[in-house]
């Protein structure tokens, strides 16, 4: 396997006003070109800043991160973004806020039409095509989320990066936003690091599930590599031995070594 | 309202504009069960819940009549008022008919100091106009400033807290010194008065602006023209537009005032001359047409501010 992002010896400390606090503390990963690992773990334990860090919204305390042979030090649109909330510009529509990603990747070295062409296929990619002119609050919770998707794979942005960003959202389209990304993500051979809190959700669409141990000073617990065939059917799966012990090493991991006292 | 009263009224206002970052746990199916519902009886509002247009009449009714009820009890107070008080407040039907006499010919010009009720408010229009016109240039500008930049926060900051409580009319004496003439002094106090709303507001919005939003602006990294017409401009003009409200609804306040003391052509000055006249029907009647041109300015604000709610 390639190392395509390497994580080495990171480590995050944040100064607040009770002092200095250790929130990840050597974290080492390499992630391979086209692979998808999600990163669970307790709430707290320090996903999100993890996530953060290789987006570049945060500045590691410690270490070094590397992605495609350059070292990270800021954020920059080769990382596609897809938080939680969301986060659409609510007076642009659809459209519109997935050209403002397309227009700055490209802009330079292509003209409108075919800047208007990438943000088309980017929408159609979510099977959104018939919401291009609609606003933010036009549209469902999941639909936004699909914007979301849209806007950071019309980057092609060399890994994608997702905050649980189901989270929000109730099971069913949960599950229907699931299979999309598979589709999605099939389609394009993207690299992805997702962060979830849904074991189901890991092991459905992982490669490597990252186990992170409770903060302060969360590091790597356990990697679990998921070894079951693409593509992977949810039906056919729920009854299959394999991912039912899959699923349990990660619940065992969270649920025994890593119980959280009173949450 | 006072001026000092201005802090409390800006964060009211501008809790609508907060909404945009509450998530939104809609889901999908419920788009598609819209429409269904839709062909029914019942009509379904922005948020899915039913609206009931028809069951609304009888309330819009209620208001209207409340409305009737409130302007005919003033009116009954007035009169009762005007007839006990001596003969000296004249009565409601006095002053409706020297209204009409009045409002019959706004245009009129007979010598500087004797020009219609109209020439007078189209005059301290005009003053609020330009007064608040500059104050908006300056102020939205330095607003957006003082809201990006800490520095500069920390540095407007003491001056703005000592400087805005002044009274609009303690302006008055330096700005005829600065100008020697009554109108540019006039629209000085305007300016001066109206600028504090518009600039604590438009940094507030600044300030506020949901983190998301300055993220995605990371993450892109949008260069800084981008970031100000894609996401801060949009992001603050509801606050902006708080703030212009604010600022009108001062200078109207304020030109009243000002132009009692610096005299010329101008509803304040009309009042003033009326009152030398001891012509109570005419200052009446100036105070009428002083609060409805306020709300009238009022309105039209509040509905521009509506074009830019994004919810
Ligand atoms: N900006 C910050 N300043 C101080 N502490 C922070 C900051 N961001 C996160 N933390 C702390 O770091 C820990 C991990 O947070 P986070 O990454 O959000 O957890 P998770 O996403 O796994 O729920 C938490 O204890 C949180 O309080
Ligand atoms: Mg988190």
């Amino acid at each position: 396997m390639g190392k395509y992002l390497q994580i080495e010896s990171v480590g995050m400390v944040f100064e607040t006003k009770k002092g200095p606090f250790t929130a990840l503390e050597d974290i080492n990963l390499e992630i391979a070109e086209g692979e998808f690992v999600s990163l669970i773990g307790h709430s707290g334990c320090g996903k999100s800043t993890l996530l953060n860090l290789i987006a570049g919204l945060l500045k590691t305390t410690d270490g070094t991160m590397i992605l495609a042979e350059r070292e990270i030090s800021g954020p920059g649109p080769d990382r596609g973004v897809v938080f939680q909330n969301h986060s659409l510009l609510p007076w642009l529509t659809c459209f519109d806020n997935v050209y403002l990603a397309v227009e700055r990747v490209f802009a330079g070295k292509e003209d409108k039409a075919s800047l208007k062409k990438r943000t088309h296929e980017a929408l159609a990619l979510v099977g959104l095509t018939h919401a291009e002119q609609k606003y933010p609050h036009e549209i469902s919770g999941g639909m936004k989320q699909r914007v979301g998707i849209a806007r950071a794979l019309s980057m092609q942005p060399k890994v994608l990066l997702m905050d649980e960003p189901f989270g929000a959202l109730d099971a069913l389209t949960r599950a229907h936003l699931q299979d999309e990304l598979t589709r999605i993500v099939g389609e394009t051979g993207s690299t992805v690091v997702m962060v979830t809190h849904d074991v189901d959700e890991a092991v459905l669409l992982s490669d490597r599930v990252v186990m992170m141990t409770n903060g302060p000073a969360a590091t790597i617990g356990e990697i679990l590599h998921v070894d079951l065939p693409r593509p992977r059917e949810r039906l056919a799966l729920a009854a299959h031995p394999r991912y039912m012990a899959l699923r349990s090493e990660v619940l065992k991991f969270l649920y025994q070594k890593q119980l959280k006292v009173a949450a | 309202m006072s001026v000092v009263s201005l802090a409390p009224a800006m964060l009211k206002d501008n809790s609508p504009s907060a909404s945009p970052i509450t998530p939104v746990a809609a889901n999908e199916a419920q788009t598609v069960q819209r429409p269904k519902s839709r062909s029914s009886r019942v009509t379904l509002g922005d948020d899915g819940n039913p609206l009931y247009v028809r069951a609304r009449a009888p309330e819009w009714t209620m208001r209207v009549f409340a409305m009737l009820c409130g302007i005919a009890l003033f009116i009954g107070a007035w009169e009762i008022l005007s007839k006990t008080g001596g003969g000296r407040l004249p009565d409601p039907v006095s002053t409706w008919h020297s209204a009409v006499q009045l409002f019959s010919d706004p245009f009129y010009r007979k010598g500087p100091n004797d020009q219609g009720i109209g020439w007078n408010i189209l005059n301290s229009l005009g003053r609020v106009g330009i007064g608040f016109g500059m104050a908006a240039a300056v102020g939205i500008p330095l607003g957006f400033m003082i809201g990006r930049f800490r520095f500069l926060s920390d540095m407007a900051s003491p001056i703005i807290s000592m400087l805005r409580p002044v009274s609009p009319l303690a302006w008055l004496p330096i700005g005829l010194l600065v100008f020697k003439a009554a109108n540019p002094a006039a629209i000085y106090v305007i300016f001066i008065s109206s600028i504090w709303p518009m600039i604590i507001n438009t940094a507030v919005g600044v300030r506020q602006i949901p983190e998301d939003y300055m993220n995605v602006a990371k993450v892109l990294k949008l260069s800084e023209w981008k970031v100000f017409t894609k996401i801060l401009f949009p992001a603050v003009l509801p606050y902006m537009m708080t703030g212009v409200r604010l600022a009108i609804g001062v200078a109207w306040l304020v030109i009243v005032a000002a132009e009692m003391l610096t005299g010329g052509v101008g509803i304040g000055f009309w009042v003033w001359d009326e009152w030398n006249n001891l012509n109570v029907q005419h200052i009446i009647i100036a105070i009428f047409t002083v609060g409805i041109v306020g709300l009238a300015l009022e309105q039209l604000l509040i509905f521009a501010a509506r074009r830019f709610n994004y919810e």
